[in-house]
């Protein structure tokens, strides 16, 4: 019942995300959907996926939609354009899918054709294979493997490509003596309580990264995790102080070095004589040569997430000057 | 090699893969060209290998992490595969070799290791799309080669090239994720998300409703990003405003993957499976491949931009590629997937030419155009080829892909000589375009007699001739690519029921 | 709970179909980066919907001997989703940067009119 509550407070918030022109207003329902949306993977037993949307979807997500909203305008100026056609396509399309859904599996059933075949062959064989608690890190890191390889270089891509459009950021020093660029300096309590919970993110960012595969976590929530860390640092303490802290050449290196990491683990399976992304040979016990593999690539894989979402947030930030 | 031998699919994705974060680090000037080159010619050498492997002993198969199917990702290397492999590779290498100083008129410097980097990761997204045999693998990539590609395009100089590029995002990922809503549907019902499985179980579903709706959305996701009539409207601004060489790869290659992934998921999963669902493909794609190619050698006809003239002659192309689908024969499929091959050479031709023409030129629209054969004779004589090519002469690739999809057309009987009608139209359609472009070209005084020193390198040219001469050969001897559309055709068609 | 599992499909296809009517009617570049998020965050809830089993709970082995797990697939799958739109996300919002930059304004039948003159 709680997750129906939730499904419909999303409901009302999507609408009124499309109904306000203030984009302000807009990007803030938006990090509550995420929030909501988040709860309810929670609930529908999505752990990973939660703690993934809960610190990217909501929380990253709103730090970049608000670097470029202070960049760009904040109201939306005009009406909507065809927005009789526009309606009757959506119409149409979501009652097309809601007819679908009369035929679909009943919800939460164990012998739905999904629950079959693939999912239980990977919870049998988890400890068999690869030995760790958490099944979800199992199948991301090594049983489909290349995907996250894969995703790893879409977030790669997209780092690239902000710095391609926005410029890598200036040098830290001109930045600290401009004006006005002195964060929250001068409000003492932002900056005291965030000095101080600064290094408990940091440390809760590393215990995602390398818990991942006892619980829920891994690489994506922990390079969310560290960067949240960093921009709150950046937003106190000003842009100069937080680029001299990690300056933008370190940034890009981090960015270059994730997807390396990951691919020489790969590359490293062929060298030992198995196939791409095989993790098994890199050890001389199977088991303990998947450990390794998962956890070589988790690093790339944080490693990779920090360097292009601070790089990203870094390009924004440096924009307005 | 040998060593290697097995491996070559997964080598195929990531030569090109992990060469682009190196290349981000290269500051010295040229340094990232350079590399990116040399990753494009080992990622062809690769695709070359990998067709002669696939013609000799049939489709080649890889496990990912030595993981079996489908538990774990499989790569599957076929003729369809194979052939577009060799398409995007070429094309990639090809518009990298040649387009150096084209790309440094038009990118910083201090910006081009971003430039590079985001050339080969499309490179391998495209690649990965072309050897994945795992429908969610396939989304993956594709996202990989749509990103790469929006920052391609967005490097353009004019600024205009921005909100064609937002818009090109906009449809592109609301094209992607309907993608990836059909794969869902059929996972819930199947269970599965190996392409090969997928066919086999989709069998034994009581209620193929999910699946029909399913089909419709993976269908209407690839049409948007294969630019299909009427959902083409991103593409003839994103290809106008983009760099030159990147609009000479993109255009070769990007749209024809998306063609591919619709045809492998209807063929191997659909076709099977659905009862008549043969024929509900040929009555909603035959229409809009027929209002493709009418409609974008029209709007060509009328077009003052050389870039957006050929840009609407793609979509015409496009029209050909789905017209030949449609036709669910092995001389339809034979024509259809043949003209992707044909059309990259004779389009990735002419988009060359153009880029040297928009070193020399003031601009490219047709006025500024006067008078150009004169001055380039040799890349001119090269456009004239590629361009007799598009129209389809015969002695030139494009006459045979044309051919073959009359042949085609025509084992319908009396319900073919429509289609038949308009190849024929659309071809003149073709002979008008490409006409006014060569009448200015030829014929045309510029305006003022101003003869700016610029010169095209003889690397630029060469590397213009051999596509153009490209055109030629395999015009006149086409038996490897017809040997890989056919047995493309075939494998396509051994799946229906 | 028929009405239960029949409401998550309903309202991930009024969501998507917010988000899509976001996407196509609405002129402001930024406005139709949030309805594409929205739109995407809808098929995330697809996915995770289908994976969850009766009495099931996250599938991390914890010790208890008959534990029923729910499905790790969809989580895995959603996990890359999720990453990868705010790739597109990220660089979405740095094209409408630029396009500020250029044309001084976000709105699409503005650039439009400053594009024809």
């Amino acid at each position: 019942m709680f997750g129906i509550f939730l499904l419909t407070l999303v409901l009302i918030t999507g609408v009124a995300i499309v109904r306000t022109d203030n984009l302000f207003v807009a990007v803030m329902l938006m990090g509550i959907a995420s929030l909501l949306i988040a709860v309810n993977f929670f609930i529908l037993d999505a752990a990973d996926v939660a703690l993934t949307e809960a610190a990217v979807g909501a929380g990253i997500s709103t730090v970049l939609f608000l670097s470029a909203l202070a960049l760009t305008s904040e109201r939306e100026r005009s009406k909507s354009a065809r927005r009789v056609l526009s309606f009757t396509v959506v119409v149409v399309a979501a009652l097309v899918l809601i007819y679908a859904t009369f035929d679909k599996p009943r919800f939460g059933d164990p012998q739905a054709p999904v629950q079959t075949h693939v999912a239980p062959w990977y919870l049998e064989n988890t400890p068999t294979y690869i030995d760790i608690p958490n099944v979800v890190t199992a199948v991301l890191a090594s049983f489909r493997g290349y995907d996250t390889l894969g995703e790893v270089f879409v977030v790669f891509t997209a780092g690239i490509g902000v710095l391609f459009l926005l410029g890598g950021g200036t040098t830290p020093g001109r930045l600290a003596q401009e004006k006005g660029n002195e964060g929250l300096r001068h409000y003492l309590i932002p900056r005291v309580v965030g000095r101080f919970l600064i290094p408990f993110i940091l440390l809760f960012g590393l215990y995602v990264q390398f818990h991942g595969e006892y619980g829920p976590g891994g690489g994506f929530q922990a390079g969310a995790i560290v960067t949240a860390a960093i921009v709150l640092f950046a937003l106190i303490e000003g842009e100069g102080r937080a680029l001299a802290v990690l300056p933008q050449r370190w940034l890009l290196g981090l960015m270059a070095a994730g997807p390396l990491i990951y691919g020489a683990v790969g590359i490293a399976g062929i060298v030992m004589g198995g196939n791409f992304l095989d993790y098994s040979p890199l050890s001389s016990d199977p088991v303990t040569g998947q450990h390794l593999g998962i956890l070589l690539i988790e690093i790339g894989v944080g490693v990779t997430v920090t360097g292009v979402l601070l790089s990203i947030f870094h390009a924004f930030a440096a924009r307005g000057r | 090699m040998n060593g290697l031998g097995p491996h070559l699919p997964a080598l195929q994705v990531v030569v090109p893969m992990l060469v682009a974060p190196l290349v981000v680090l290269l500051r010295p000037r040229g340094l990232a060209w350079a590399a990116s080159t040399a990753a494009s010619v080992l990622a062809f050498v690769v695709a070359i290998e990998l067709m002669l492997q696939v013609l000799g002993a049939g489709p080649v198969g890889y496990l990912m992490g030595s993981w079996p199917a489908p538990y774990g990702i499989e790569l599957r290397v076929d003729a369809l595969s194979a052939l577009l492999l060799l398409v995007v590779t070429g094309a990639s290498t090809l518009a990298l070799v040649g387009g150096r100083e084209s790309l440094d008129t038009q990118i910083e410097a201090d910006r081009q290791p971003y430039f590079y980097a985001a050339w080969l990761l499309a490179l391998s997204g495209l690649s990965g799309i072309l050897v994945a045999a795992d429908a969610f693998n396939i989304f993956v990539f594709m996202e990989i080669s749509s990103l790469a590609s929006y920052v391609l395009i967005a490097g353009g100089p004019d600024r205009r090239a921005l909100p064609s590029v937002f818009k090109y995002l906009i449809m592109g990922t609301i094209g992607a994720t309907f993608y990836l809503i059909g794969v869902g549907l059929i996972y819930m019902m199947t269970g599965t998300l190996n392409l090969a499985d997928m066919e086999l179980r989709i069998h034994a579903v009581g209620d193929l409703d999910p699946i029909l709706v399913a089909a419709g959305f993976i269908t209407v996701g690839l049409a948007l990003k294969a630019a299909i009539f009427p959902l083409h409207v991103w593409l003839p601004n994103a290809y106008t405003y983009a760099p030159h060489m990147a609009t000479a790869f993109l255009a070769a290659c990007s749209t024809k993957v998306s063609l591919y992934i619709l045809l492998r998921f209807d063929f191997f999963v659909f076709q099977g499976n659905l009862e008549g669902h043969d024929l509900q493909f040929a009555i909603y794609l035959m229409p809009l491949a027929v209002l493709g190619i009418l409609v974008g050698s029209a709007v060509a006809m009328f077009e003052k931009n050389v870039k957006r003239l050929l840009a609407f002659s793609s979509v015409a192309q496009i029209g050909y590629m789905m017209l030949g689908a449609s036709l669910v024969s092995v001389a339809g499929l034979t024509a259809g997937i043949l003209h992707i091959f044909n059309h990259a050479l004779a389009k990735g031709a002419l988009f060359l030419a153009v880029a040297s023409f928009a070193m020399v030129a003031a601009g490219l629209r047709l006025d500024d155009l006067s008078g150009i054969a004169r001055r380039m004779p040799w890349t001119f004589a090269a456009f004239m080829v590629a361009g007799l090519s598009l129209i389809g002469i015969p002695g030139t690739a494009g006459f045979v892909s044309k051919w073959y999809l009359i042949v085609a057309a025509m084992e319908l009987g009396p319900a073919g000589v429509p289609l038949v009608a308009v190849i024929l139209i659309s071809s003149l359609m073709a002979v008008v375009y490409i006409w006014r472009i060569v009448e200015v070209a030829c014929f045309s005084r510029p305006e003022q007699e101003s003869a700016p020193a610029i010169t095209v390198s003889p690397l630029m040219i060469a590397v213009t001739w051999v596509a153009a001469l490209a055109n030629i050969y395999f015009g006149l001897v086409p038996e490897l690519p017809l040997a890989l559309a056919s047995d493309a055709a075939a494998e396509l068609l051994r799946h229906l029921p | 709970m028929e009405l239960l599992g029949l409401y998550h499909y309903w309202v991930f296809a009024i969501l998507l179909m917010t988000g899509l009517y976001a996407v196509i009617a609405k002129l402001n570049l930024f406005k139709k980066l949030i309805g594409l998020s929205l739109f995407q965050a809808a098929v995330f809830l697809l996915y995770i919907t289908m994976g969850k089993v009766d009495g099931g709970t996250a599938p991390i082995f914890s010790g208890a001997a008959d534990a029923v797990f729910s499905n790790p697939l969809p989580q895995v799958l959603i996990l890359t989703a999720i990453v990868v739109g705010i790739s597109t996300t990220a660089l979405g919002l740095g094209i409408v940067v630029r396009i500020k930059e250029e044309y001084g304004s976000i709105e699409e039948d503005e650039i439009q009119e400053i594009d024809r003159q």
